[in-house]
């Protein structure tokens, strides 16, 4: 047998060794992966959010409008 | 006395009231759990026969024997004080050999010897590279009783 | 403690920390399992199947010390009503969930070969499977009210009454006749595997370690603006 081939066979227990090893690679990138995403969404829902309310800040009568007079 | 200190009160005594829930759970735990017994004790409190148990320790050295048709094969366990005549017929664990831990579920037969449904091998805590336990043979200095393995298995 | 209590200076402490911190588990985790899988000897009597341990120790490890971790951030938010305690909590509870998950499976495939069997109910297997529980009770209960207060509440008892588990676990090879062997490392007598092996064992374990508080930051940070999100929609609802 070939030195990768050997390395694979991982001495006749490749079937339990190559599973257990993937399966933790699956979980650990997997909730890295979900914790990055879920992060993301919530970052961007904020912004829109926080965005939503100094346009209604700027939209009442009465309000100062900013330096620039921009429109919203 | 603040709040904070009659919460902590609080919590102190949900512990303790846990605490005696807990007993209660390994006690309920402890009759649920597959235990095995060693052969010294299946020999001092022998169980009904055909009542399914466990018996665990040593495959004796030297009494391994397998039938010609190689699918049967019968051997001894020990805990080093007694041991028990097992008689199994399927397939063996990689690990099984003579000084191999085993565990084993089966009944005892009315001649004493215990009838074995299923072969399980226990190994030790001990872990090392195989170059290593060659030189510590060559030196004579692989552990001190004859079986070479951990008391642990014994248990 | 207090002071951290402030979101904006938590998240201001986890940006400048986390690129350290992950740079520091991808070193370990990746120097751990290049020594795991080619440096370190396979076992003399469990051959290459050792190499699972790798993963399944590390897991076992990391499985217990989060449930430890959750319950401390639940008797702190239960006595002293700390509020990053309960989102520490919440933030844990899925990577110990997966790490326990982990121990299971990677210890049923090692078990197979070794033993000869999937699963046995004995002190060890069982009192694990019941932490996987504990933790998909934790993750329920934190999801289960309206009121995110009352999951904090509800979670952090379920914590707290389960912590018995863990010294369960830690000593069942010792109270009960297992199939599973008792403890090689944290032993009064000192390990006994390997350096060859221990070496890679600790060092992968370190790189679990360091990979649970990058995960841990990020959710807590990112809970924190949960919360602030729920704050901002209750916040409109009466204001329309």
């Amino acid at each position: 047998m070939t030195e990768i081939a050997a390395f694979f066979d991982m001495g006749g227990y490749a079937a339990f060794v190559w599973p257990s090893l993937g399966l933790t690679l699956v979980i650990m990138l997997g909730l890295l992966l979900q914790t990055l995403r879920q992060l993301r969404v919530r970052q961007r829902r904020l912004a829109d959010l926080e965005a939503q309310g100094a346009q209604r800040f700027r939209r009442q009568p009465g309000a100062q409008t900013s330096t620039t007079g921009r429109q919203s | 006395m603040t709040r904070k200190r009659r919460r902590l009160y609080i919590l102190s005594a949900a512990l303790l009231i846990f605490g005696g829930a807990a007993a209660l759970v390994l006690t309920a735990l402890d009759e649920n759990l597959d235990h095995f017994r060693s052969p010294t004790q299946l020999i001092a409190e022998p169980p009904a026969p055909e009542r399914g148990i466990r018996l665990g320790g040593l495959v004796e050295e030297g009494t391994v024997e397998r039938s010609v048709d190689g699918l049967s094969v019968t051997f001894r366990v020990t805990d080093l004080a007694e041991s028990v005549a097992v008689s199994y017929t399927g397939i063996l664990p990689d690990l099984f050999r003579e000084g191999q831990g085993v565990v084993t579920t089966g009944s005892l037969l009315p001649d004493g010897t215990f009838a074995a449904r299923e072969v399980l091998a226990k190994h030790d805590e001990t872990y090392m590279p195989r170059e290593v336990v060659d030189a510590l043979k060559a030196s004579g200095q692989w552990r001190d009783d004859e079986t070479g393995h951990s008391e642990s298995l014994t248990q | 403690m207090h002071r951290f209590a402030n979101p904006a200076r938590f998240t201001r402490i986890a940006d400048r920390v986390l690129p350290f911190v992950a740079v520091a588990a991808l070193a370990s985790l990746g120097i751990g399992f290049y020594l795991a899988l080619f440096v370190a000897p396979g076992d003399y009597q469990q051959g290459e199947s050792v190499r699972i341990m790798y993963v399944h120790v590390p897991s076992a490890w990391m499985a217990m010390f989060i449930y430890v971790a959750i319950a401390v951030a639940s008797a702190v938010a239960l006595v002293w009503r700390h509020p990053l305690a309960d989102l520490a909590a919440k933030a844990s509870a899925p990577i110990g969930a997966g790490f326990a998950f982990l121990t299971l499976a990677t210890g049923s495939l090692w078990g197979r070969p070794m033993w000869g069997t999937w699963w046995e109910w004995d002190g060890r297997l069982t009192s694990m499977l019941i932490l996987f529980f504990l933790y998909l009770g934790h993750i329920a209960l934190m999801h289960a009210f309206e009121d995110q207060q009352r999951g904090y509440r509800a979670a952090a008892v379920l914590a707290l009454v389960g912590v018995i588990n863990i010294p369960i676990i830690k000593f069942s090879v010792d109270w009960w006749s297992t199939l599973h062997q008792p403890a090689s490392v944290l032993r009064l007598d000192g390990p006994t595997i390997h350096a060859s092996m221990l070496w890679p064992l600790l060092i992968t374990a370190l790189g679990f370690k360091l990979y649970y508080l990058v995960l841990v930051l990020l959710r807590i940070k990112s809970e924190l603006i949960a919360a602030r999100l729920r704050a901002l929609d209750l916040a409109k609802l009466s204001a329309t």
